[in-house]
């Protein structure tokens, strides 16, 4: 069976690319602390020596629409076009083309359709930063085959909170049955407190840090109880009107599992919002 | 009230960028011409199959044709799509990294929790 060797769940911050390949004068402030803290995390991968990237992350309308709007959608292609013009546009991200391992692909389809999970599928997908920027932070060679999974955290009506743990459950559950030797990790991006949009968008420090601090708190010591407990679709309203993409984050928790401390937890308090990483070895550190 | 149409000129219009552009230069000439050749497109299918009963309200047309974002998240409009658009379209008259995003946060202070609904 294939092995699950690394849980990663991190913060998608757009502007890194930017801001870790600027120079001179246009080279941030916070630029070098903030690369030094990604290659820091970036050896919490590497150290794994995956084979297969499964990446969760959210499409922020840009393939998928309000006409047809997927709550857990599944790629299988043989490739992934990357980044689009808005994106380019914003935040200089690249256009890049990743690969697809698509009989993991297949296997999530059938297999998370049989545990309960009316998973919707893309043969023809293009991913968005939600994905894009974890593979900039955590594998720049962009060289591993991937399984993307798009979770809806941004069109309401929104799947419960709870769905989203139980999908990690489920898809650790799928990888260590996967018929495979394939080394697997899942890598997947959030946000903690975030407000795009609204009147508290931009500020010094994400708009809620006391939702930050806490949900560092459930995330690095596996507090899935305690956390599904306070959050609720409702709630998530309060730290930032973009705050439920940490629904994101409590998907890796279920991947990692309940009551797992994080091997790895590192934070960085930029401008208008917290980043935040974290890796788990659910092999032990040891790997 | 619409703000699935809302939010589809803002989708249909921030991914094109001359549209961006034509958006920027004469937004009530784009609002016009989009609300009458684009609102019922279905994105996926042909031309021929067109919906045949979207329209906006005075209101929102209204909003649309001024760029008056505050009022576009007022009326529910997705703010990360208005912010999306909305920052290709003013950004670039402001010197200050993120001017234009704080000065969008300034204009929208009077709003607080609850936020208007933005579900569709």
């Amino acid at each position: 069976m294939a092995e699950l060797v690394a849980v990663i769940a991190s913060t998608h911050h757009p502007f890194y690319h930017r801001a870790s390949t600027s120079t001179g004068e246009n080279r941030p402030p916070f630029a070098d602390e903030w690369v030094r803290k990604v290659e820091a995390f970036r050896e919490t991968l590497t150290r794994a020596r995956p084979d297969v990237l499964v990446m969760v992350g959210s499409d922020h309308f840009h393939q998928l629409w309000l006409d047809n709007m997927p709550q857990f959608l599944v790629g299988k292609a043989p490739f992934y076009d990357a980044n689009f013009y808005n994106e380019e546009r914003e935040f200089g991200l690249p256009k890049m083309v990743l690969k697809g391992q698509e009989d993991l692909s297949a296997y999530v389809l059938r297999e998370g359709l049989d545990a309960g999970f009316d998973l919707a599928f893309s043969n023809e997908l293009r991913i968005d930063h939600s994905i894009t920027c974890p593979i900039i932070t955590l594998r720049p060679q962009n060289d591993l085959p991937i399984v993307p999974v798009y979770t809806n955290i941004f069109a309401p009506p929104l799947p419960q909170p709870k769905r989203f743990v139980q999908l990690g459950r489920t898809i650790r559950q799928l990888i260590e049955s996967w018929p495979s030797d394939q080394r697997v990790a899942v890598i997947g991006t959030g946000h903690l407190s975030l407000e795009l949009g609204g009147p508290r968008q931009f500020g010094l420090h994400g708009p809620d840090p006391q939702f930050d601090q806490k949900a560092v708190e459930w995330i690095s010591s596996g507090d899935i109880e305690g956390c599904l407990a306070e959050v609720s679709l409702d709630s998530l309203h309060a730290p930032g009107n973009a705050t439920h993409g940490f629904m994101d984050f409590m998907l890796m928790m279920g991947v990692a599992g309940e009551g797992r401390k994080a091997d790895y937890v590192d934070t960085f308090d930029l401008f208008h919002t917290m980043e935040a990483y974290f890796t788990w070895y659910p092999n032990g550190a040891g790997l | 009230m619409s703000r699935y149409l809302l939010d589809k000129f803002l989708f249909t219009v921030d991914r094109d960028p001359e549209l961006v552009e034509r958006y920027r230069e004469d937004p009530a000439g784009t609002v016009a011409w989009w609300e009458a050749e684009q609102a019922n497109r279905i994105l996926n299918c042909h031309d021929g199959e067109s919906s045949t009963w979207l329209r906006f309200d005075d209101t929102e047309r209204a909003a649309l044709a001024a760029h008056d974002y505050p009022t576009l998240f007022e009326l529910g409009a997705h703010p990360f799509l208005t912010l999306t658009l909305f920052i290709a379209v003013f950004e670039r008259d402001h010197a200050e990294p993120l001017g234009f995003q704080k000065e969008y946060a300034q204009r929208l202070s009077h709003f607080s929790l609850p936020y208007p609904d933005i579900a569709t």
